[in-house]
């Protein structure tokens, strides 16, 4: 290898190296010096000031979680407030006997028995100082039972820690949403140093969409504890100086919601033993009044922790009681559809105000033999289409819908909040669906089923098909009709208040587009249809708004969920409940000046104006004043 | 000293020793160098049975760790310095291979990829700890010193490939102790001073290349070095202990396992990264100082066998393998003191873990290779 590169001179090659190690050598040393140099300064010039912070007694540094703000209805009554609990904690330096320890408060009942070799883990794996939870929530027949066997228990004890009560429960579960536990997945998405020493957040509902606003945020306390890791109060002055500043923790800001609480309860008692939803909301300002689902759950279970048998059987219910209907349940809407579509055939000239047409119970389309079935089987007669909201007769819809088509019918529902999601300030909703031309397109692969059908359209006009809207969207739209088109991004905050400034903050309502209907009379002529339906004799909700004392406008729907063939009768009393019509309503009230729109879903109830209206009549006679308890 | 020297010290008189001095030979054993490392892991394990809370079964496994070391410390000065510097195109070659396996099959854990699986589980950025210091010396071997302009540029794309793939991993300690390793090799061949300098310059402009590069954790780190304090229950809590524990240590330090930073878990990662700190409040100014001696005594041993080697491979890689060794005690009694930012390297010898300890006792088994074939070359 040398042959190769003759002129290498080892000679002055290792000079050169012996001159670059010493160079080396000096810029560790230097470097080592400034390590030395360092640890003069932390070990002899500042000793003191780290050994104020140490030695004998030192500093923790310990989070105080800020106290997470209330939430209440519009009226001031609570929803969600902090209480006190208690837990048991066992320090287990303090225990001379852990075994016996642990038997004797199973025995009482405090702990679980079959839980004990958890613990024994527990208190081995931490140091021997550090307190150790043993029960989360311990009853008040707990706290009076180990109050009195205390003095039995050296090292035992039990500590408040402020838990998160519902005290309305079931009724504003849905709307409020609950806090649980945090799991990992939070820790990912929250601030960790902000969330340190929280054990809870929300989880769904309000909790969970103003989560920001009702944490709070932590505080930083520095404790002096001594050699065993136990805090000693702060008496010595200069000890207490030598401390950083302690910060407070801001408490969470109290959010008031626009929710009516006897609405509300009102509502939560009338879907009592049924599944639906119930949604009622202020169509001046958007403001939610009511939102309900039913079955409901008690959001305390999540809040104070359940055992696992409790969740599973919550989460494995049939009825889904966890699952919000007002916002996520889509439903196919009936004929609840019927005023915006006859406001679409107006507007586009499908038909006019004298138009009438003769209803045998059924509508072909032409060249097919196929029968569009009317709800009456033996036909309505002669209809214009005021007597066509009046009695909903689905022929008269049937025979304006080729003329309005399917991209008009959507171009009119979307306006009206349909088919897109409606805003609402919690999350988890569903967009529903209302189906054009283009959307079968990009819906469907097979080139065939790509293609829109005429049929398609046809049962389109009384809310059938592909069309599936959610509760909450059917209160918007109510709303819609009863302004006339103007209309506000529904939502359930109305204020934001801080606690310690006692400054509110209004969440100002979010107008939206309005509904672009040119002719006013379209208007008149639509309402009137629908104040016709519950106040006129021959209107299908005429037996539930008769006999208001107020005017009110309203529309039933009843939605197929089980295809019936082609000349079988719908009975009601043979078909498994489940596979009963959907009933659904929307209406408003007072007619001249609404207030309140409301919309009713009620799973496999039957009848819209039967089951569904009732329920909104209810609903508005309590918003309105005219309930029977009221003075 | 040479063996000869050895010879000569104690043939006649000590008898006893004599015995000794054969066994070291047959073995090609360092007696001095091999002295220091094991006071320095006696001093270790001592501080690492209060860092792990005197936890006997940590403890005991961390003894073996130190027996399965020595072994490959034994094998390592076996092979003779031709054989390895033969072999080192090899395993350079070998080891970036492995580098790329673990980029596109390596385990998954804590989002970064440096784990392999082939039988046993091992991180193959280790083998590159003496690999690319090797392959740097290897290629530098035959050739005139100082290197030439064209040469240095191939020198730093060697150096370069197996430091971006570690860096991917993302392993950034890693990768730039590694690129370190790499650098001392060219620095001790000669690399001229004012390309040095030019390179400190352009070091600035190069940070802040860096700094865009670097994860925001990474970032959050530097931050905290700079201002501790703004966010003590995060990022800069593992600071602030460290020095709390360090100061309040004092001269003479708490006892030992008496430490109450240490003992009550204030201090994290009291018995990996920040050993140090244990040793520091227990054992004072005074322990810690009799340890940073004990290190120099052993790089500086070691700076001393390199000088003494008698070809160009032998004494790059001696070299690099001693300046290397004190580039981890810097970072990390660095980083413990709050000098430099947060970056995961163990104060080596000492932190508890055994990864990192085989290399770095394999690394002194070369140096000891180096000095006992050394004899060929009559003084």
């Amino acid at each position: 290898m040398d042959l190769l590169s003759p002129i290498k001179d080892h000679h002055s090659e290792r000079k050169l190296f012996i001159a670059r190690v010493v160079m080396a050598s000096v810029i560790s040393i230097l470097l080592l010096g400034t390590v030395i140099a360092r640890l003069v300064q932390l070990q002899v010039y500042e000793y003191e000031v780290f050994a104020a912070q140490s030695q004998g007694n030192r500093v923790r540094i310990e989070p105080m979680p800020p106290i997470r703000g209330l939430v209440f209805d519009r009226k001031g009554h609570v929803l969600a407030e902090n209480l006190p609990a208690y837990q048991l904690e066992l320090i287990p330096e303090q225990v001379s006997d852990i075994d016996d320890t642990l038997q004797r408060l199973a025995n009482l009942d405090l702990i679980a028995a079959e839980d004990i070799p958890t613990y024994n883990e527990l208190i081995d794996s931490g140091p021997r100082f550090k307190p150790v939870t043993l029960n989360f929530r311990l009853s008040d027949e707990q706290i009076a039972n180990f109050a009195i066997q205390r003095p039995r228990f050296p090292g035992v004890d039990f500590q408040p820690r402020l838990v998160r009560h519902y005290p309305q429960g079931e009724a504003v579960a849905h709307a409020v949403g609950y806090v649980g536990a945090l799991s990992k997945r939070d820790l990912g998405r929250l601030d960790r140093s902000d969330y340190a020493g929280t054990s809870h957040t929300g989880k769904t509902g309000v909790e969970n969409s103003f989560e920001d606003d009702l944490h709070g945020d932590v505080g930083v306390r520095h404790v002096i504890s001594n050699a065993l890791g136990r805090q000693i109060p702060t008496d010595s002055r200069e000890m207490a100086d030598s401390l950083p500043t302690d910060e407070s923790p801001a408490p969470g800001h109290n959010v008031y919601l626009s929710l009516d609480l006897d609405l509300q309860l009102l509502a939560t008692r009338a879907l009592e033993g049924r599944r639906g939803a119930i949604v009622a909301l202020d169509p001046w300002s958007g403001e939610i009044l009511a939102l309900v689902s039913a079955p409901t759950f008690d959001p305390n279970l999540f809040a104070l922790g359940m055992s696992t048998s409790q969740f599973s059987a919550l989460q494995n219910d049939p009825t889904q009681p966890l699952f919000n209907r007002a916002i996520r349940g889509a439903y196919p809407p009936g004929s609840t559809i019927k005023p915006m579509l006859a406001l679409a055939a107006l507007e586009t000239g499908a038909t006019n105000l004298t138009r009438k047409t003769v209803c045998r119970g059924y509508f072909m389309l032409p060249n097919t033999t196929h029968r569009y079935r009317d709800w009456k089987p033996q036909g309505h007669g002669e209809v214009d289409l005021h007597i066509a909201l009046q009695q909903s007769c689905d022929v008269y819809f049937y025979e304006i819908s080729i003329d309005i088509g399917i991209d008009r019918m959507h171009y009119y529902l979307d306006q009206f909040g349909l088919g897109h999601p409606s805003g609402v300030d919690i999350s988890g909703e569903h967009p529903g669906l209302v189906p054009s031309k283009d959307w079968k397109r990009s819906a469907f692969r097979e080139r065939t089923d790509q293609r829109w059908y005429n049929g398609e359209t046809v049962i389109a006009s009384i809310g059938q098909g592909y069309m599936l809207t959610t509760p909450l969207q059917l209160a918007v739209a109510a709303g819609a009709l009863a302004t006339r088109g103007i209309r506000y991004e529904p939502h359930l905050v109305a204020a934001v208040e801080d606690p310690l400034t006692g400054k509110r903050t209004l969440v100002s309502p979010t107008r939206l587009d309005d509904v672009r209907i040119d002719t006013e009379e379209h208007w008149d002529a639509v309402i009137g249809g629908m104040h016709d339906v519950m106040q006129s004799v021959r209107g299908t909700a005429w037996a539930v708004g008769g006999n208001a004392p107020y005017q009110m406008a309203g529309k039933s729907g009843t939605a197929q969920v089980y295809s019936i063939a082609q000349d079988d009768e719908y009975d009601e009393d043979e078909i498994d409940e489940r596979l009963r019509d959907h009933a659904l309503f929307l209406s408003f009230a007072p007619l001249d000046n609404p207030r309140i729109a409301v919309a009713v879903v009620i799973e496999n109830g039957s009848s819209g104006s039967r089951v569904a209206a009732p329920i909104a009549r209810a609903i508005m006679d309590e918003y309105l004043g005219y309930s029977d308890d009221e003075p | 000293m040479s063996l000869n020297d050895t010879r000569q010290l104690f043939s006649d008189k000590a008898a006893p020793l004599r015995d000794v001095g054969q066994i070291y030979r047959r073995l090609r054993i360092d007696g001095l160098l091999l002295g220091g490392i094991l006071l320095i892991c006696a001093l270790g394990l001592v501080v690492l049975y209060s860092a792990v809370g005197e936890n006997m079964r940590l403890w005991t496994s961390q003894v073996i760790r130190l027996g399965v070391a020595l072994v490959a410390m034994l094998i390592a000065a076996q092979m003779s310095p031709d054989f390895l510097r033969r072999w080192t195109p090899w395993g350079f070659l070998g080891g970036t291979v492995l580098l790329v396996l673990v980029l596109t099959t390596g385990e998954l854990s804590q989002g970064a990829r440096r784990w392999l699986d082939l039988g046993i589980r091992f991180q193959p950025s280790e083998i590159m700890k003496l690999a690319v210091p090797m392959m740097a010396a290897w290629y530098l071997h035959d050739r005139q010193m100082p290197p030439r302009a064209g040469q240095l540029l191939l020198l730093a794309v060697m150096i370069l490939i197996p430091t971006l793939l570690i860096a991917r991993q993302p392993d950034l300690g890693t990768s730039l102790l590694i690129a370190a390793s790499g650098f001392i090799v060219i620095v001790l061949a000669g690399l001229p001073v004012r390309v040095m300098l030019g390179l400190a310059v352009l070091s600035v402009p190069g940070a802040m290349v860096l700094w865009n590069f670097m994860q925001d954790y990474q970032k959050q780190r530097v931050l905290t070095l700079l201002d501790p304090d703004s966010d003590p229950l995060g990022a800069g809590y593992n600071i602030i202990q460290s020095k709390i524990a360090i100061g309040s240590g004092g001269l003479f330090g708490k006892g030992w396992t008496n430490g109450s930073q240490a003992q009550l878990e204030y201090l994290p990662e009291r018995d990996t990264d920040f050993i140090f700190a244990v040793m520091g409040e227990e054992l004072g100014l005074l322990g810690v100082l009799a340890l940073l001696c004990l290190y120099v005594f052993v790089i500086g041993r070691g700076l001393y066998i390199a000088m003494q080697a008698p070809d160009t491979y032998s004494r790059l890689l001696a070299g690099s393998i001693s300046l290397t060794f004190f580039v981890y005690v810097f970072v990390n009694t660095a980083m413990v003191t709050g000098l430099i930012p947060v970056v995961g390297v163990p104060l080596p010898l000492v932190s508890f873990g055994g990864t990192s300890m085989v290399t770095l006792l394999a690394g002194f088994g070369i140096l000891m290779s180096i000095h006992s074939h050394r004899k060929l070359l009559p003084h």
